[in-house]
């Protein structure tokens, strides 16, 4: 038979019985849904993880101490095997780590300590330079108020719970001015006096020094934030006043580590106590690293979270496909049972086609068809019931957030390669499904199938 | 119109001792013991016999929808007891048309659907089908209901439609199976004319299984007697 009456004679023998095809495509459909909406969900939940963890800037980021730094912070000593001598995280050190390949940028973290006058009263807290590019991380989405207007603005964003204690409304701090205490390190040559005095006993010459002078800085207020952009690392403490990178580089406050250096006597310039270098993408990180720590500095990165991420995507989104695997094994049984159901009804009429000169594989490639073509049709309309159970999560997803005043999210998502793959699924799974009563309807008596009342 | 064998000298349909034996638990049934028979081109011929008597399996044998257990049966110079599934339905496709007494029809299909489908299992070209299939519709007089679905019609009219089905590919041999067995004796009779109609087409060879002795008399060329799955007697009907 050609393929055109074969399809002909087939959507005739699916409209005649369409209560029951359509009921056993309903079945296909539900099946085919729980499987799109499990797995779209999978891909959704990987996609926002993704998303917001590379937007985070954890994935595709290398944090550069001094290796001095390291083995200060009570951390185990190098390997002997890296036998480069420690070097000084300064200017140079982050050109130099700029320069390497698939860098987009390196930028210094710069926390001080301040008090802050607000209304009259003193609050002490934490700053932190924020670099421009944070503003993409997605930890300023949903931020009261807007970003640093400029690199070099005079400008701040608050953090929550640091806002809260300045007012409790903090939305009325937008716009309202604060005034920021902070030591500004000053440098002082060395003194010739100490040098004479230790070099009888000690033949270094002590660097100079440097001392430290209060001042004051108005920055206005443009924004509140519930993140925490500016988490500390490696003991550094979390930022709650956010102020631009490149105004934080200009105050040259004095940090955390500048007494280490000094007394350490490391040099006379400022250093870095650390350095965020952020690459193309967490593909890169890897060889950045290795190569950030052939140059003689400290450098770890959270790739291997990143990847035992993905193994957890991977074997969550196999759970959730075997999960609804099984309502589609469902689904097969009811298409197993509405064909060989339909070889016993249509029994005359497999003998009269037989009669008329059907071949058996005519009769074979008839039952296939039916069975392929409801396939077809529950894999699509289960592909778009499941599309909406993704779409409906969603939805109740975000009302939850937003009633939570928080920003929204997608949580499920369909790829065109699950779309593909659930309608090709489903036509495969009835085929398969079609197989036995196709071959058994083939394989019936004619002879018997016309004595059949 | 004197029998006549084919071109070639062999007969339209030769039965050469077939046997089809059934086996039921322990018992063995011959429902068609030790027969043969030859039957020329263009002949009439009904098989009568009481029920059981085999008539019905030895059709079946001749339309290619059973194959024998033991013997040949030659339809055209084809031997059916040997040739493939897939040759045998190309057989029953192009050789023969089959009228059943219960008509058969497709209860969901209209007259016409009905008698297309023979021609869309033997893939003739859609734009000959329609005038193949009202060209056999006209000729059983059914040419004016091919809307009709088959609970619309008599059962007279209903025959007239499988037999335009049987017909529509254009056989050589027509296999009736107690083609007026639900029909009353008036229009049985109409349809024995019909078949006797058709039978004029060159080389149009007819077997009829009935158990209406005065109806085969009336119109067959040839009374062929079954009983106990044996032929018991076999000659001209006058």
């Amino acid at each position: 038979m050609k393929p055109r009456d074969l399809s002909d004679l087939a959507l005739r023998n699916l409209r005649e019985a369409i209560l029951r095809n359509s009921l056993t495509t309903l079945g296909i459909a539900v099946g085919v849904a729980s499987l799109v909406a499990m797995l779209s969900l999978g891909v959704g939940l990987q996609q926002l993880a993704s998303k917001r963890l590379s937007q985070s800037g954890l994935f595709d980021s290398v944090f550069v101490t001094p290796r001095v730094n390291l083995r200060g912070m009570g951390r185990a000593a190098m390997p002997p095997s890296s036998d480069q001598a420690p070097r000084l995280l300064d200017e140079s050190a982050r050109q130099e780590i700029s320069r390497l390949p698939n860098v987009v940028e390196v930028y210094p973290q710069v926390r001080f300590f301040t008090e802050v006058r607000f209304d009259g009263k003193p609050f002490a807290t934490m700053v932190a330079g924020m670099p421009a590019s944070s503003k993409a991380s997605g930890s300023f989405d949903g931020m009261q108020g807007s970003f640093f207007s400029g690199d070099a603005a005079y400008e701040t964003i608050l953090q929550s719970e640091f806002a809260k204690e300045l007012n409790a409304q903090t939305s009325t701090l937008i716009g309202k001015d604060l005034v920021l205490r902070y030591a500004e390190r000053q440098s002082i040559p060395p003194n010739p006096m100490d040098s004479k005095a230790t070099s009888a006993s000690n033949s270094e010459s002590l660097p100079g020094g440097f001392s430290v002078v209060p001042k004051e800085m108005r920055l206005r207020i443009v924004g509140v934030v519930d993140t925490e952009p500016a988490s500390g690392f490696g003991g550094y403490g979390n930022g709650r006043l956010l102020i631009p990178l490149q105004v934080a580089m200009t105050l040259r406050a004095a940090q955390v580590n500048d007494l280490r250096d000094i007394v350490r006597g490391t040099s006379s310039a400022p250093t870095f106590a650390s350095l965020t270098v952020r690459a193309k993408g967490p593909a890169y990180v890897e060889a950045l690293e290795a190569s950030v720590k052939n140059m003689g500095f400290g450098a770890f990165s959270l790739l291997d979270a990143s990847k035992s991420l993905a193994t957890f995507f991977r074997v969550l989104d196999m759970l959730l496909g075997i999960f609804s695997s099984l309502a589609l094994f469902v689904a097969t049984l009811g298409i197993v049972n509405t064909l060989v159901m339909a070889i016993l009804e249509r029994r005359r009429e497999i003998g009269v086609l037989k009669a008329l000169g059907a071949s058996d594989r005519d009769v074979k490639q008839l039952f296939f068809f039916e069975a392929g073509v409801m396939g077809l049709f529950g894999g699509i309309f289960g592909l778009f019931l499941g599309w909406l159970i993704g779409r409906a999560l969603n939805f109740g997803t975000n009302f939850y957030l937003h009633r939570r005043d928080l920003p929204s999210v997608d949580i499920s998502s369909v790829p065109w390669w699950l779309v593909l793959f659930s309608i090709g699924f489903a036509v495969l799974v009835s085929l398969v499904a079609g197989l036995y009563p196709a071959s058994r309807a083939a394989r019936l008596n004619p002879v018997e199938a016309l004595r059949y009342e | 119109m004197p029998p006549s064998t084919m071109p070639n000298g062999q007969p339209a349909i030769r039965l050469d001792h077939i046997s089809r034996h059934y086996t039921m638990g322990e018992a063995v049934i011959r429902a068609v013991d030790d027969v043969s028979l030859d039957l020329p081109s263009g002949e009439f011929l009904a098989l009568l016999g009481s029920s059981g008597s085999g008539k019905s399996t030895l059709l079946n044998l001749i339309a290619g929808l059973d194959r024998p257990t033991s013997g040949a049966v030659i339809a055209h110079g084809q031997d059916l007891s040997t040739v493939s599934s897939l040759e045998l339905a190309r057989y029953r496709r192009q050789t023969v048309g089959m009228v059943f007494q219960s008509f058969n029809l497709l209860p969901r299909m209209t007259l016409e659907e009905n008698v297309e489908l023979p021609l869309r299992l033997a893939e003739v070209d859609r734009s000959d089908r329609a005038a193949r299939v009202h060209e056999a519709l006209e000729r059983v007089g059914l040419g004016k209901r091919i809307t009709h679905r088959p609970g619309e019609l008599s059962g007279g009219e209903q025959q007239r439609a499988a037999i335009a089905r049987a017909l529509v590919n254009r056989p050589k041999i027509l296999l009736a199976d107690e083609p007026t067995g639900n029909l009353d004796s008036a229009t049985g009779e109409s349809i024995l004319m019909l078949l006797k109609e058709i039978q004029k087409n060159p080389g149009m060879t007819i077997v009829m299984v009935t158990h209406e002795r005065p109806l085969a008399e009336r119109f067959a060329d040839r009374l062929a007697v079954m009983g106990d799955g044996k032929l018991l007697s076999n000659g001209a009907a006058r």
